[in-house]
């Protein structure tokens, strides 16, 4: 064995300040801590006191890195924030920089940007049920829900090139249109998921085991919630129905009918409960924006952000200046800041972006809500079990590259 | 592979030679079907890695999903997305705590070389920390890909040597 | 958008130096002295009650040298503002907000991380995002972008 390796974070209680308790450390390479987390918690027997939750064992500098390349360069940095539902991530930033630049979209990719961000999540709801019921022990449940996510997978493939990570969002509009017998395909998918999805509430919902593991356990209040930054599925669940899609609309949610499920009490089962009915939300507003989707080009046509097609790179001389210098400075952004938000599966996701009207951006911050409810997360476990940790935590859905980003 | 191990020579002799070479294709048989992986996951990868361990991939075909979340229990360490410098003394104190016989998959490119990541925060390739046996890149790797880079993690366990009296015992 | 609520906000607000509309957004700029009283008054007069985000605008070549920067949501008016200060590089110091947000904690800590910025107030300044032993602040222009300070020493 090698010299003492050291250690990267100090903890809150080195020594126990009550007789009896036992300082515990979870992770940060655990099954259950979906990546990179410590949890360091003070257990008066199976009884958590308190719990000290360490997150940046994944930080990748995503901030430094963006600042050294254009600002379209960039976009596979952003796709790795919430790698579970990647293109919300891009749509998000591109809306931040085409807030700046004084973009309008086309309205072929307004609405087929709302679709492809409920698409994307369905994708993290299933990835964030399906490990949350696997670390109870329903191995049944996470094999339909990543068979049905297989699925979302492979038809994503099929338009974007990827399965995972796509960098299919573009400053203006999208990489490329949708190819065709997609949207048929679509169609079979969301059939497969009513299927699936019953599947899997027969299995959980009434089942014994799971409401005695899920119900009143990490409770909180709205106040609380909002308190300590919680967004998204997490403060939906404590009974406050605020939803950024609904609120504050942006893209193509003004025209859709939707609703915003509520839970009752703030504890875990409500978080899986709202979870599931925001996937089946999701599939309603799917379906009607393939009714709604308009004919039209994808992208604007705005020659500061937008490549020229390249068989005119290829024949005109402005054209092929536009294609290079977009390549090799960037697009010129205006001088300026703006913070622009998006309801992303975990919360509001935001980015504030400065720009000094160079090809490269100044400061590209994410507020991302993974870190935020990490933040809180202690409130969530304080004063429970030990086995509780791991549903709480798994409700609420860390993701790790968003979290240290 | 398992050879940092320096074995014992015996003498040779053709019928010795024989019996070892049959003995080291009988273990490694066994041990190329029989692993057992520590998924070290971090990142985005985290996302095919389960993609692969469930239908329709599925590396229990391989004999290869039967994740053993201690060190001392398994045998195959895959370091599943990007290693961070804060990250890395765990991967280090991970890989002694394994016994032998181990190996290493560097699964994605951040594991391999550090991707795109090349800044003050992430490690440029596991390779820097620990020694790798398959490196499986792709950003994330398709699950077909991860399921060649087990094959082949195969082939060379099948094809190495297993001493099963070395110095050290 | 609830305009009034911002129009209110700037005739209100005596200790704001100026205020602008920036794509939409308010934005208000006070001196660091007197963060925390403003905000306390916007959390109870104006119900500004998620704490969104802390981070900070490192301009070398300007004095005070950072631009801290604030965002509030009101989950009732359903507004969103943003609040800047700026502190100077001998002196990087702001109140903090953990008694009034208890997201401060950890934002607050992810900007001391990053850039050095010292929230007076905060029990907790240890690096979050980075580890112990990790000297310098990346995100400031001055630091490399390369400069690693690995814990583990490389093999070979």
């Amino acid at each position: 064995m090698d010299a003492k390796l050291p250690n990267p974070v100090r903890s809150v209680f080195e020594q126990v300040e009550r007789d009896g308790t036992v300082v515990v450390n979870i992770g940060p390479s655990h099954p259950a801590t979906h990546g990179t987390i410590q949890i360091i918690v003070e257990l008066d027997g199976e009884k958590v006191v308190r719990a000290d939750a360490h997150c940046g064992y994944l930080h990748r500098g995503f901030e430094k890195e963006c600042e050294a390349h254009t600002w379209h360069n960039l976009i596979p940095y952003v796709d790795r924030l919430n790698y579970c539902s990647a293109l919300s991530n891009d749509f998000a930033y591109c809306a931040a920089v085409e807030e700046l630049m004084g973009i309008e979209l086309t309205p072929r990719c307004k609405y087929l940007r709302t679709l492809l961000a409920e698409y994307s999540r369905i994708a993290d709801h299933l990835t964030c049920i399906a490990a949350s019921l696997m670390e109870m022990g329903a191995m049944t449940a996470f094999l339909y829900l990543v068979m049905l996510r297989d699925f979302i997978y492979e038809h994503l493939a099929a338009l974007t090139g990827a399965r995972v990570t796509y960098t299919y969002g573009r400053i203006g509009g999208l990489a490329c249109d949708l190819p065709p017998g997609w949207l048929a395909r679509l169609d079979e998918i969301l059939d497969q998921y009513e299927v699936f999805v019953g599947r899997v509430h027969g299995l959980m919902d009434r089942n014994r085991i799971f409401i005695d593991r899920t119900r009143d356990v990490g409770v909180i209040s709205t106040a609380e919630a909002i308190n300590w930054g919680f967004t998204g599925p997490i403060l939906r669940s404590t009974g406050a129905p605020r939803d950024l899609r609904k609120d504050t609309p942006y893209l193509a949610y003004a025209e859709l009918d939707f609703e915003v499920p509520v839970g009752i009490k703030g504890d875990n089962y409500d978080r899986y409960y709202v979870r599931m009915r925001e996937m089946d939300e999701s599939v309603h507003m799917i379906r009607q924006l393939v009714d709604l989707l308009p004919d039209g080009p994808i992208n604007v046509d705005d020659r500061r952000c937008t490549f020229p097609e390249k068989r005119l790179v290829y024949t005109e001389i402005e054209s092929l200046i536009n294609h290079f210098k977009l390549v090799m400075e960037g697009p010129q952004v205006p001088a300026g800041e703006v913070y622009s938000a998006q309801e992303a599966p975990n919360g509001e996701l935001g980015f504030y972006i400065v720009s000094t009207g160079e090809g490269t951006p100044y400061k590209v911050h994410v507020r991302s809500p993974s870190f935020v409810h990490m933040g809180g997360a202690h409130r969530l476990m304080e004063g429970y079990q030990l086995a509780d940790i791991i549903p709480t935590f798994g409700s609420v859905n860390m993701i790790g590259g968003e979290c240290d980003r | 592979m398992a050879a940092r191990i320096i074995p014992i020579r015996p003498a040779p002799s053709a019928a010795f030679e024989y019996i070892t070479t049959k003995k080291d294709e009988l273990v490694g048989w066994a041990r190329k079907f029989s692993i057992f992986p520590y998924p070290f996951v971090t990142a985005c990868c985290a996302m095919e890695f389960m993609a692969v361990s469930s239908t329709p991939y599925d590396t229990d075909r391989f004999g290869a999903a039967l994740p053993r979340f201690s060190p001392r229990q398994a045998d195959l360490l895959m370091v599943v997305g990007t290693l961070t410098h804060k990250q890395a003394p765990i991967l280090r104190k991970v890989y002694e705590q394994m016994c032998e016989p181990k190996w290493v998959m560097a699964f994605g490119v951040c594991a391999t070389s550090g991707g795109f990541y090349q800044n003050y925060a992430a490690v440029a390739g596991i390779d820097k920390i620990i020694p790798v046996d398959i490196y499986v890149p792709g950003c994330p790797p398709r699950p077909e890909t991860v399921i060649d880079g087990i094959m082949r993690l195969q082939d060379q366990i099948a094809r190495a040597r297993h001493p099963i009296l070395t110095k050290d015992f | 958008m609830d305009t009034a609520v911002l129009d209110l906000l700037k005739e209100r607000l005596d200790t704001v130096h100026e205020t602008a509309i920036s794509h939409g957004t308010l934005v208000l700029v006070v001196a660091p002295a007197e963060l925390p009283g403003t905000v306390q008054r916007l959390k109870s007069e104006f119900e500004f009650d998620l704490f969104l985000d802390v981070t900070a605008v490192d301009w070398p070549g300007q004095k005070p040298r950072f631009e801290v920067v604030y965002h509030f949501y009101s989950t009732t008016h359903r507004v969103r503002f943003r609040l800047k200060t700026r502190v100077s590089e001998e002196d990087p110091t702001v109140g903090s907000l953990v008694s009034l947000y208890g997201s401060a904690r950890f934002m607050e800590r992810e900007c001391h991380d990053m850039y050095g910025i010292v929230f007076r107030g905060n029990p907790d300044l240890r690096p979050i995002l980075l580890y112990e032993g990790f000297v310098g602040h990346p995100l400031r222009k001055d630091y490399p972008k390369r400069a690693e300070q690995p814990l583990v020493p490389y093999r070979d």
